[in-house]
């Protein structure tokens, strides 16, 4: 726990910000950098790691410790590095290309083991770093670089890898949103287990625009939703809008004379059975829905690394077995005099 | 009418049978009873692929071979008593038989169906009868019948066949039947019904043997080298862990093994999960390359790591190699060899990685290699290795094969206060100042600073790093700069490397020269020539990269260079761009075998004779 107070400063590096003008990533930097001013971990304790990508440049910008990894290896290294050293606070940032496609393996077993980490998934639906090229989120018929007729490809959502991973902490934000994707941070920070944090991020240079639909000012309000616990899900510019369940589907409604604010679900982050989240995470405006934003699943369950250390404890407590030398003589051996 | 005893200093066995008929068990006891009795030993199963390979057929025959006596380095040739429990394991064997051998056969199972299943006649088996001396026994029929008494089902019953097979081979060689006796008692304690059949059957056969005139009579003579001490049973796979973890305990580090199961390492990562009693982490990844990339997580954060594969594994994590080699993290790799390329041979032998573990990677990065030659000094080798890792901040790939993971001997216990000291280059708090690419002058080892100290926060990675900061630096003559500190310091370790040594005769024309698993034959065999009369010398590689710093003295002092190794050369190739001034005569094999002794000694005697 931290015995000192920090600004967002104290964790800025002295290296040179090398992202585009304008990309999102810069202000995702500032709300992780205010969000572990926040959070009550000593610096020395923060471990940032990444894999490969535009986004993945982003440990050498923080004054902690990190780790700039290798092409879809974050959620690996960031799995070796919370199981070794449990007390660590340790921050995964990763792409979507890095996180799903060359690393999909790492990031669903990670998830599924539960790692007690903060994995933050910049998803800007393209390769940024390698030009331009279509991601395992592009959207279908999109037109990259390695896509000049457009994509066959249906996309992942990844909040649906998560839930089908067995995911207890999904959250999404949107890069603009600092103070919204600072106080998420340190929720993800407060949750025990793999804490997945899908931050919209726009890449100015070869996807631009891509989150247009959701953050003009002319469609914004009736195309987010913001979630939160216990809270009735409005949205709309006078919170006008909600969701209700009809049979088993979500629909969106207006606040009328028939339809009052007690028709309209209320969100439950901690509900085990993710049915209604998947249904929350897969709204899309193509389908007529917002886009759910916030903490959309928190569920409690325990983590790998403290069952880990649990099942360590438990059998030292009960073995004989006290050292090498022990091990060494252990089993059938004998003596030749 | 008393029997003749055949006295020799060593003997060769070999149990076969169906993957199911318990062949394993029955070596392990008789190779530790063996050892119990003061013998040198050691052991070679051989096993299918196929967890239930098809009953009866070749395919499906798994084997024990072990050797015994007063000096034995290697699991033998040639057997002087196999046991065939059925014909497949004869067709598969008999070949490994020396002429005039004992072969012992369950007459129950050479049936008209198994011979047809094993793809041969039962008319063959008249002209094995006259080569050599066939015990004919029915053994199931015997079996039962001496376990009449126990209420067993025929089945149950049946499956105490192997032990049946052992009291009679214990007989031949005058063994005491305690030892596995008292084996039963504990394995079964809660089924006293089940340890008592095996006992029974084993006396059995036992006193089967002692009526029946056709078994020959042995005696060994034990070993009389046998240091005094406390010794174990030692395969390559436990050595391994074992190895590792009292390289943690030496240098006080907690221990993380990343690994993904592959056949013949996955018994290291099954050791590894067993030792949670001395805290040791194991993380089964979902592949190969996270079993690596967890294990440098754990290094960066101040862990003695390792990750252990064979062949197709260590293809997939040579990136991440070249990541442990870029950021300077201590870690182990280990590559337990098998048979390839792909899949391969995946429960056979070869030492055919050596070039994937010395350039199996992209971009110049130099990893030390170093290769185990003994199931037993697997153990020395990793402690080795992970001692080389931690001192010199560098990842250290550790080869082993097949034949030694699965390969068994006894082994005098070290005790830890005798293992050497291990300084790791953690750099403890209080300093004002961590320049993570700051580096030890004389070992060119930078320090460790690791997560959770106050001060020391720095960024690491795979992209080129400023010398001394660590900062990223794409900077040209910096990249030069640190690929040959990297290479430099990997070169450097001649300097702490003990030196080649020569065995055998040294004033000799001849230098046989090996690396890794095929130490125990090339000894032999080099030994054996000598007391027949011949001059020879041996040299042997447990250092590879970079090898040892008097190698070119020793290669200097003979005329003729024979390089012996279970591939196409790769060896000899690495030597002759090492050292060019040297021809290098190749002696290679390709089975998924070890060399004989026999076909050794007859290659040596060839360059020898023809000078
Ligand atoms: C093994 C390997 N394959 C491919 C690459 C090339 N590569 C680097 S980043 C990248 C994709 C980056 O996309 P994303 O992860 O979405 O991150 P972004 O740059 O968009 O932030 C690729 C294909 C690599 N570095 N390593
Ligand atoms: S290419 Fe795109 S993602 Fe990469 S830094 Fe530029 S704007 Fe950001």
């Amino acid at each position: 726990m931290s015995d000192q107070k920090y600004t967002f400063k104290d964790f800025k590096s002295d290296q040179e910000n090398r992202w585009c003008p304008g990309c999102g990533d810069t202000a995702i930097l500032m709300a992780v950098q205010k969000a572990m001013a926040e959070m009550d971990h000593n610096k020395e304790d923060y471990a940032v790691i990444s894999g490969i990508g535009c986004s993945s440049r982003f440990p050498y910008y923080m004054n902690t410790y990190g780790f700039h990894g290798i092409h879809g290896r974050a959620g690996a290294l960031a799995s070796g590095v919370k199981t070794a050293n449990p007390k660590l606070s340790v921050w995964q940032i990763t792409g979507d290309g890095d996180a799903l496609a060359i690393g999909g393996n790492h990031f669903i077993h990670e998830i599924r083991r539960n790692i007690n980490l903060n994995l933050v998934l910049f998803n800007n639906q393209i390769y940024g770093l390698t030009k331009g090229q279509y991601s395992p989120t592009s959207l279908f018929g999109q037109v990259t670089k390695s896509s000049p007729y457009g994509t066959v490809e249906q996309p992942f959502h990844p909040g649906e890898l998560v839930i089908g991973a067995q995911g207890k902490f999904f959250a999404r934000s949107i890069d603009n949103k600092v103070k919204e994707t600072t106080s998420i941070l340190i929720e993800a920070d407060k949750h025990t287990g793999t804490s997945v944090v899908e931050v919209l991020q726009n890449c100015v240079i070869f996807n631009d625009g891509a989150y247009n639909a959701i953050t003009s000012k002319e469609t914004r309000d009736d195309n987010q939703i913001w979630l939160e616990h216990g809270k009735p899900m409005l949205f709309g510019k006078d919170k006008e809008k909600g969701l209700i369940v009809d049979g088993m589907k979500l629909r969106v409604v207006h606040l009328s004379d028939r339809i009052s604010v007690e028709n309209i679900l209320v969100h439950d982050a901690h509900e085990t059975d993710p049915s209604l989240h998947l249904a929350l995470i897969n709204m899309s405006v193509t389908n007529g829905f917002p886009v759910a934003f916030g903490i959309i699943r928190q569920v409690e369950a325990p983590a790998y690394d403290e069952l880990v250390e649990q099942q360590i404890a438990n059998v030292q407590a009960k073995s004989k077995i006290k050292n090498m030398d022990d091990v060494l003589n252990s089993g059938s051996t004998w003596v030749i005099e | 009418m008393a029997k003749k005893i055949i006295e020799v200093d060593e003997v060769v066995v070999k149990f076969a049978g169906d993957s199911g008929d318990g062949m394993q068990l029955t070596g392990t006891q008789f190779s530790n009873t063996s050892a119990l009795i003061g013998d040198d030993v050691s052991t070679f199963p051989d096993y299918p692929a196929e967890i239930r390979a098809p009953q009866g057929t070749v395919g499906g025959v798994s084997g024990f071979q072990l050797h015994f006596g007063k000096i034995i380095d290697n699991p033998g040739d040639y057997c002087d008593v196999l046991v065939a429990m059925n014909p497949a394991a004869l067709k598969a064997n008999i070949r490994w038989v020396k002429d005039g051998g004992t072969i012992i056969i369950d007459t129950d199972s050479f049936t008209e169906k198994n011979f047809k299943k094993a793809g041969c006649l039962e008319d063959r088996l008249k002209d094995i009868y006259e080569d050599y001396n066939v015990i004919q026994a029915p053994v199931t029929s015997l079996t039962k019948e001496s376990l009449v008494s126990t209420g067993l089902d025929n089945r149950s019953m049946a499956r105490s066949k192997n032990m049946f097979t052992l009291g009679m081979v214990y007989c031949i060689f005058d063994r005491p039947l305690n030892h596995t006796e008292k084996f039963f008692d504990t394995k079964f304690a809660k089924k006293p019904e089940i340890a008592d059949a095996n006992k029974k059957a084993l006396r059995a056969g036992f006193n089967y043997a002692v009526t029946i005139h056709a078994m020959p009579s042995f005696r060994v003579h034990p070993s009389d080298t046998i240091e005094k001490g406390r010794y174990r049973n030692m395969n390559g796979n436990t050595a391994v862990a074992w190895g590792l973890l009292a390289a943690a305990e030496k240098a006080n580090l907690p221990f993380f093994l990343g690994s993904y199961p592959i056949t013949p390492a996955t018994e290291i990562l099954v050791e590894i999960a067993k030792r949670k009693d001395v805290g040791a982490k194991s993380f089964q990844a979902e592949d190969e390359i996270a079993g690596i990339v967890t294990s440098i997580g754990a290094s960066f954060v101040g862990n003695l790591a390792a990750t252990s594969t064979s062949g197709p594994g260590l293809a997939l994590k040579s990136e991440a190699i070249g990541l442990a080699v870029i950021t300077e993290l201590p870690l182990v790799i280990v590559n337990v060899q098998r048979g390839g390329p792909s899949t391969g041979l995946p429960t056979k032998t070869e030492q055919s990685d050596l070039f994937q573990a010395l350039y199996g990677r992209n971009g110049e990065s130099p990893v030390p290699v170093i290769a185990a030659s003994t199931p037993s000094n697997c153990f020395n080798y990793a402690f080795e290795a992970a001692k080389i890792a931690l001192e010199h901040m560098t990842p250290v790939l550790l080869l082993t094969d097949g034949f030694l993971a699965n390969g068994t001997e006894p082994w005098k216990i070290p005790a830890m206060a005798d293992m050497p000291e291990i300084k790791h280059k953690i750099k403890p708090a209080g300093d004002d100042e961590y320049l993570p690419y700051k580096r030890d002058p004389e070992t060119l080892a930078r320090e460790w600073g690791i997560p959770g100290t106050k001060g020391y926060e720095h960024r690491i990675g795979g992209l080129e790093k400023m010398d001394i900061t660590g900062n990223v630096s794409y900077v040209p003559e910096n990249h030069e700069v640190m690929t040959k500190y990297r290479d430099e310091k990997v070169q450097r370790l001649e300097n702490v490397y003990p030196e080649l040594e020569i065995e055998g005769n040294e004033d000799s024309d001849l230098l046989v020269i090996g690396w890794g698993s095929t130490y125990g034959h090339l000894t032999t065999a080099v030994r054996e020539l000598n007391n027949e009369g011949y001059k020879v010398a041996h040299s042997h590689f447990n250092y590879i990269n970079p090898l040892p710093k008097n190698t070119i003295d020793v290669l200097k002092k003979f005329k003729k260079h024979l390089v012996c190794e279970i591939n196409l050369g790769q060896f000899a190739g690495y030597l002759e761009m090492n050292h060019p001034d040297f021809e290098y005569v190749k002696y290679d094999k390709m089975q998924g075998l070890p060399f004989t002794v026999k076909e050794l000694k007859e290659k040596i005697k060839q360059l020898l004779e023809n000078k």
